[in-house]
């Protein structure tokens, strides 16, 4: 044993001791002083707010009444000098790979547009150099397009003055980066906050909306961490946090989930999948890994050498590969593993608690025109399932809860389960089929009507 | 030995600025003269075992140890019991205003060395100047500007010292991660904010660093310095290095070597602060 050395050891005590008296000194005087520079803080707020910014704009609807969030028309980002030169050669058909050796620029971005519809995760996937990236950095403007629009909710974002960008930005959208970009000198709750802060938010608010979103990504208690104490998956719920924090529209991820390992990678993935299902954002999702790309997205664009090769949902682009480099990328997958339970679930959109009474449960049942529904308790675990007959007669018998009614011995398949065995067991049942994780918590269900899609799909081969 | 052209426009443009700029030097030494002056009576009037307490009290706070306080206070203590300490309090003035000056100046320049692809590269090429020209050749011109005293010796020791407070905040500023950047256009900020809330804070350890670079730098120019009056204890060791007194000259040097130490030890702390 090595004898610890006496001066240290009372330096080292002297120095706890201080550094507790003087954290209690300023926690008494932080207050009144933030107080004071609260109300004496400048208010510098010229500019015009995002509402009047957005007035006289609507939002364009597809076909079929959805509104498109997003309209990209033929974007394009030329890196070099002389950018109407290259896009001169692109329109004649020359190739990405001939302009980058032939002249000086190279091609980021050439002729893309497509729309992304309010509430979707909308994922673009390809490989490095894809222009996957390129293009997300275009929809916010942190890269300057060469050419083309992009419409923010019928609002056109690419002729924005900065002014107007920045409000735009500070209230409509936000980020989250690959390396999650945290600030590592300002602790969790401030980095989450920071968003708000350029909101021009009281310090109070800043403070009190940030907790919320570090409750809603599961870091409570971290709030005044510093980033460094973190690990990767918590550092990337921060992140997350600071983008939800101001309640935008629109959130943009690049790579997200991309520099975590894959274990965690997965619980991101479900974790992004529940707060989507609570909040319904916008989601535009850069990703280079097709089992991410099939997992989140809702559609998925699929990028080569700066243009989209093919968008479709993942069924679709499973079954259909546009061309032959789709049809590669798309052959890595293993389909077996591709095709299950976790990926063909949607949340449900009625559940009961068992804590609610019967009464509560038949008016949900009615309303909804469903004569089963699954049960759960408060911490999302299911508990089985009621039919409306037996709910009916306990509110008949005057009985307190659901917890009596309830069928618990029900078929219920995990997130991996093959769509093969769910299809088996959907055969001798009549209504959807929960989907639990190992502490059976409920992530969601596999309706019939989804599960007969798999049949046209697994049909193929 | 005759000056060739080179050496007479240099000659030439000092007398024109004396010339048509003295009232622009004048004030410049004015406004040194300030805090000079102010921190120099506080420095001389305060009685030395209640400076030597307030330093202690101060390094306490700043490095929120206790032993390194205790020996900056010893340290302190032997410069006085040495009798070196009016000599030692002129220099800690000098030292400490010069510094003050240089980051003053030093950093907005080297802020604009990192946002301007066309300043960064003059600005360079000055620092280079000002870095590796003979520090003897500044206190010509300084002499002419501002007569004899401690006012010249601090501004050729501001020329001296503000170089690495430019080079490392521009380096500093240019280091931050362009994701770091991207966070802060990402979500709206303002050039300002950009640089208030993200750039500079993420830079800090890189300033930190300049900063104290710039204090070594000054004690290393006290000597210097008293060549053309600066007194301190510079004084005391060219008047040791014209006697060829080496008891006089190693106390002295011994009582730079000692502020150097502690001021160094200081900023350090705060560099491990942040």
């Amino acid at each position: 044993m090595m004898r610890k050395r006496p001066v240290k050891a009372v330096d080292d005590m002297f120095h706890d001791r201080l550094v507790a008296g003087m954290d209690k000194i300023k926690a008494r005087v932080r207050g009144p002083v933030k107080r004071f520079t609260e109300e004496h803080r400048p208010r510098s707020h010229g500019g015009r707010t995002s509402e009047e910014i957005f007035e006289e704009v609507e939002c364009p609807m597809d076909g079929e009444g959805n509104q498109i969030m997003i309209r990209v028309s033929s974007l394009s980002k030329i890196f070099g000098k002389h950018p109407e030169e290259a896009i001169k050669m692109l329109e004649q058909g020359h190739t990405k790979a001939e302009i980058q050796n032939g002249t000086p620029n190279s091609v980021g971005l050439y002729d893309v547009s497509f729309d992304v519809m309010k509430g979707e995760i909308f994922v673009l996937m390809g490989l490095s150099g894809s222009g996957k990236s390129t293009l997300e950095r275009c929809m916010n403007r942190l890269i300057e397009p060469t050419s083309g629009e992009v419409l923010i909710g019928g609002l056109d974002f690419t002729s924005l003055d900065e002014e107007d960008l920045r409000i735009v930005r500070r209230e409509k959208m936000s980020m989250v980066f690959q390396n999650f970009g945290l600030l590592p000198h300002r602790d969790i709750k401030n980095n989450v906050a920071y968003g708000l802060e350029m909101q021009g938010l009281p310090e109070a608010e800043r403070l009190e909306r940030s907790k919320t979103a570090i409750d809603l990504v599961g870091l409570s208690g971290y709030e005044n961490s510093m980033p460094s104490d973190l690990s990767g998956g918590m550092k990337q719920r921060v992140g997350l946090a600071r983008a939800l924090a101001t309640d935008p529209d629109i959130l943009f991820m690049d790579e997200a989930f991309s520099a975590l390992d894959p274990l965690i990678r997965n619980d991101m993935q479900d974790e992004l999948i529940k707060i989507q299902s609570e909040l319904g954002k916008t989601i535009v999702f850069v990703t280079h890994d097709l089992d991410e790309a099939l997992k989140l997205g809702d559609r998925i664009a699929l990028m080569k050498d700066g243009r989209i090769v093919q968008i479709g949902r993942a069924e679709e682009i499973l079954q259909n590969p546009a061309d032959e480099y789709v049809s590669r990328f798309v052959r890595e997958v293993d389909r077996t593993k591709i095709l299950t339970a976790g990926l063909f679930m949607r949340r449900p959109r009625h559940l009961l608690y068992v804590t609610q009474g019967p009464r509560t449960a038949l008016k949900i049942m009615e309303e909804s025109d469903r004569n089963n529904m699954l049960v759960i308790d408060r911490r999302n675990h299911l508990v089985g399932m009621v039919e409306s007959d037996d709910v009916l007669r306990a509110v008949q018998s005057r009985s307190e809860s659901l917890s009596d009614i309830v069928i618990r011995d029900m078929p219920a398949v995990g997130p991996e389960t093959p769509m093969s065995e769910v299809i088996q067991i959907m055969v001798t049942t009549y209504f959807p089929i929960p989907v639990v994780d190992e502490n059976r918590v409920l992530l969601g269900v596999v309706s019939p009507s989804v599960a007969a899609e798999t049949l046209s799909i697994g049909g193929d081969e | 030995m005759m000056a060739s052209p080179i050496g007479r426009f240099a000659e030439d443009l000092v007398d024109v600025i004396e010339q048509y700029f003295g009232w622009l030097l004048t004030l410049f030494k004015d406004i040194l003269s300030i805090p000079l002056e102010a921190l120099g009576d506080l420095l001389s009037y305060l009685d030395p075992m209640l400076f030597i307490a307030i330093l202690v009290g101060i390094s306490v706070l700043l490095t929120r140890r206790l032993v390194l306080p205790l020996l900056i206070g010893a340290a302190f203590y032997l410069i006085y019991w040495m009798g070196y300490w009016n000599s030692a309090m002129v220099t800690l003035n000098m030292v400490l205003v010069a510094t003050l000056v240089a980051v003053l100046i030093a950093v907005p320049l080297g802020i604009w060395a990192a946002r301007s692809e066309t300043a960064n590269p003059v600005i360079k090429a000055l620092m280079d100047f000002m870095q590796t020209m003979p520090a003897f050749v500044y206190l010509i011109p300084a002499v002419i500007f501002f007569g004899l005293g401690v006012v010249p010796g601090v501004v050729a020791t501001v020329i001296f010292a503000m170089p690495p407070v430019v080079r490392l905040t521009n380096l500093g500023i240019r280091q931050v991660p362009v994701e770091m950047n991207e966070v802060a256009d990402a979500f709206g900020s303002t050039g300002w904010q950009k640089l208030t809330k993200v750039q500079i804070p993420i830079a800090m350890p890189s300033i930190m660093a300049g900063i104290n670079q710039c204090i070594m730098l000054s004690l290393s120019m006290v000597v210097i310095a008293a060549m053309i009056g600066g007194g301190g204890l510079g004084g005391d060791i060219v008047y040791a290095l014209s006697r060829v007194d080496v008891a006089l000259g190693f106390e002295a040097g011994l009582a730079v070597v000692l502020i150097a130490m502690t001021l160094d030890r200081l900023t350090q702390s705060f560099k491990n602060d942040t």
